[in-house]
């Protein structure tokens, strides 16, 4: 009797465990050799990772194909301007309420949006933010429609801000660089763990079967309904901190910038689109490619925008998949493989992959 | 026991009656076959035991427990399986993957029975070759082959199969065929609609004939074939 198992890794997967490692390590190592506007363009490059894998979950694996996330990146990044200017918390603090806020608004915004389906869940997400964000505008104590700012004090009295300035040397406003960068790297790495953990479990392998036939998946005992919903929460959650963690690096706030659909979703879905939607690749190939795209055509006005959307109409013509996609085509190369291969295990312990698998 | 009862199920599309007071049981161990002209709402039937589709009025009977108002997934975690008439893989998912899905959220199995018995699956019904080639890229036997593998990872007690011998060769389907037997020897009940009728009659114990949503017979098949009602409707044949 053959005894049957599963494998997801790969060789080239095992050889990038470890290339991860060091560029997490240099990463962390980063601040003290590179200057600050380094700095803040990698606090810019991870803030808009996180989104992006956050967007990818959503759109590539649940099939909930969101524009109004930014209700989420404003609404947190509010939560969190409350909370220390007005309740005095510290932003540290203030970061993680941001979350909770974003996962405690996405309840209600939930119980309205997943009444749609496919385009009309796109247009309800992007009305409701939009709504989210004219309520934001009427709160006085926090600028109305003009906005305001975080006080000094609050960011340069933050006990974390004060040991990296002691640690290194350096001033407050570049420690407070320093640790929102850490802190973006940090975030990083725990929404992409979180991400490729959950697609390694049941409730994954269940995600995915809803994106390819909802209909099959519910026939075959998937609750394609609290999925979403657990789907949908969760990246509310990340997304509020991520939020919130931009607007302390930024330490001002408006309605219209911190509820930009342009800045937190199109940026974002282009970001997830040239990359390679579906796979936990892409959006970090797309960010790379968005970062130089916007630092070359920096100059150029509102080109800038044009060439972004010809990039992007150009990608999802010829290449569906992304940029990743077409990589992981010619190669099948996969980083974060979640494949399930079945093998047949020997009596030797040597494995017999069957038909189908590529070990890239 | 009836492992299935339907009581006056009915159902209407706006003023399409699809299903008009249909009242069955399906005994456990038995093997019951669905025919009827096409149109005749025995897909919809299908959706409406499985709760693809809400009945509008009627009560459905499932290993003693009423789902008239169950959830597809309650229906089969309880033991309720099925295929589509048209195979709807999970297309970008691998074969092997298509029964894990199934396994992992449609029967109680741990990972590691699940896996076990997805392998034993893909053997009896010939798929074990293709385990880790994308469902996407089967052919039409081998999707219908995925469907039953599909449905048969979930542990049914009550198999549905739609016109799973459509569309084959007759080598093919007597292979099918000879699956499906092997499956309803173990003691799985089926209930299986189709076209293809010496495939049918070769497994199944009773038939049941609805035309426009209602059951015009049910009984054993020499009965039902040699019936002046069924001969019309169904075969076409002025008596």
């Amino acid at each position: 009797m053959p005894q049957w198992g599963i494998e997801t890794k790969t060789r080239a997967s095992r050889a990038f465990l470890s290339v991860a490692a060091i560029v997490v390590a240099a990463g962390i190592a980063a601040p003290l050799f590179l200057s600050r506007s380094t700095i803040q363009d990698l606090f810019f490059i991870l803030t808009m990772l996180v989104l992006a894998q956050c967007w990818n979950l959503l759109a590539g694996y649940a099939g909930l194909v969101s524009v109004g996330q930014q209700a989420f990146v404003g609404f947190g990044a509010y939560a969190m301007f409350a909370c220390v200017s007005l309740a005095g918390f510290d932003p540290l603090i203030a970061i993680v309420l941001g979350g909770v806020a974003a996962t405690l608004l996405s309840l209600p915004l939930g119980f309205f949006v997943f009444r749609l389906q496919g385009a009309y869940f796109a247009i309800g997400t992007w009305v409701v933010a939009e709504v989210v964000r004219l309520l934001l505008a009427q709160w006085r104590a926090l600028g109305g429609g003009t906005g305001t700012s975080l006080p000094n004090t609050a960011t340069r009295d933050m006990w974390a801000a004060r040991l990296v300035a002691d640690l290194l040397g350096v001033r407050s406003a570049q420690a407070l660089d320093i640790l929102t960068y850490w802190l973006a790297l940090l975030l990083a790495c725990l929404t992409m763990g979180f991400i490729y953990w959950l697609l390694r479990t049941r409730q994954g392998l269940g995600l995915a079967a809803i994106r390819d036939n909802q209909e099959a998946a519910r026939s075959v005992g998937v609750d394609a309904a609290s999925l979403k919903w657990a789907v949908y929460v969760s990246v509310a959650f990340v997304t509020g901190v991520c939020g919130a963690l931009i607007y302390v690096q930024k330490a001002r706030i408006s309605p219209d910038a911190a509820f930009s659909v342009i800045d937190w979703t199109a940026y974002v879905i282009f970001i997830v689109v040239i990359g390679g939607i579906g796979t936990l690749e892409g959006p970090i190939v797309g960010v790379i490619v968005f970062f130089l795209l916007q630092n070359t055509l920096a100059d150029y006005g509102s080109w800038y925008l044009l060439v972004l959307g010809l990039i992007g109409i150009g990608v999802m013509l010829f290449a569906p998949r992304g940029l990743w996609g077409l990589f992981t085509d010619r190669t099948g190369i996969q980083f974060f493989p979640v494949r399930r291969r079945l093998v047949k295990r020997q009596e030797d312990a040597s494995t017999d992959a069957l038909q189908g698998g590529r070990d890239g | 026991m009836p492992v299935l009862e339907l009581r006056d199920v009915s159902k209407s599309f706006g003023a399409l009656k699809v299903a008009q007071g249909i009242s069955f049981a399906v005994e456990n161990g038995e093997a019951l076959g669905i025919i009827g002209p096409n149109g005749a709402g025995k897909s919809t039937l299908f959706n409406l035991i499985t709760g693809n589709v809400t009945l509008d009025a009627g009560s459905i009977t499932f290993d003693g427990n009423d789902v008239t108002r169950a959830a597809p997934m309650k229906r089969c975690a309880a033991g309720l399986g099925r295929t589509f008439q048209i195979p709807q893989p999970f297309s970008k998912l691998t074969v092997f993957e298509n029964l894990l899905v199934a396994a992992g959220f449609g029967s109680s199995a741990t990972e590691t029975e699940a896996v076990g018995r997805c392998a034993d699956i893909l053997v009896e019904t010939g798929l074990v070759e293709k385990a880790n080639a994308t469902a996407g890229s089967l052919s039409l036997l081998q999707r219908k082959r995925l469907e039953l593998a599909r449905a048969l990872a979930t542990d049914p007690k009550l198999l549905l199969l739609d016109e799973i011998a459509g569309g084959l060769t007759q080598g093919e389907c007597a292979a099918l065929v000879n699956t499906i037997r092997a499956i309803h020897a173990r003691g799985v009940s089926i209930i299986w609609i189709e076209h293809v009728l010496h495939a049918l009659n070769s497994v199944v114990e009773r038939l049941l004939v609805l035309d426009f949503g209602k059951v015009i017979g049910i009984g054993a098949p020499d009965e039902i074939m040699a019936s002046k009602d069924v001969r019309e409707i169904y075969l076409g044949i002025e008596v």
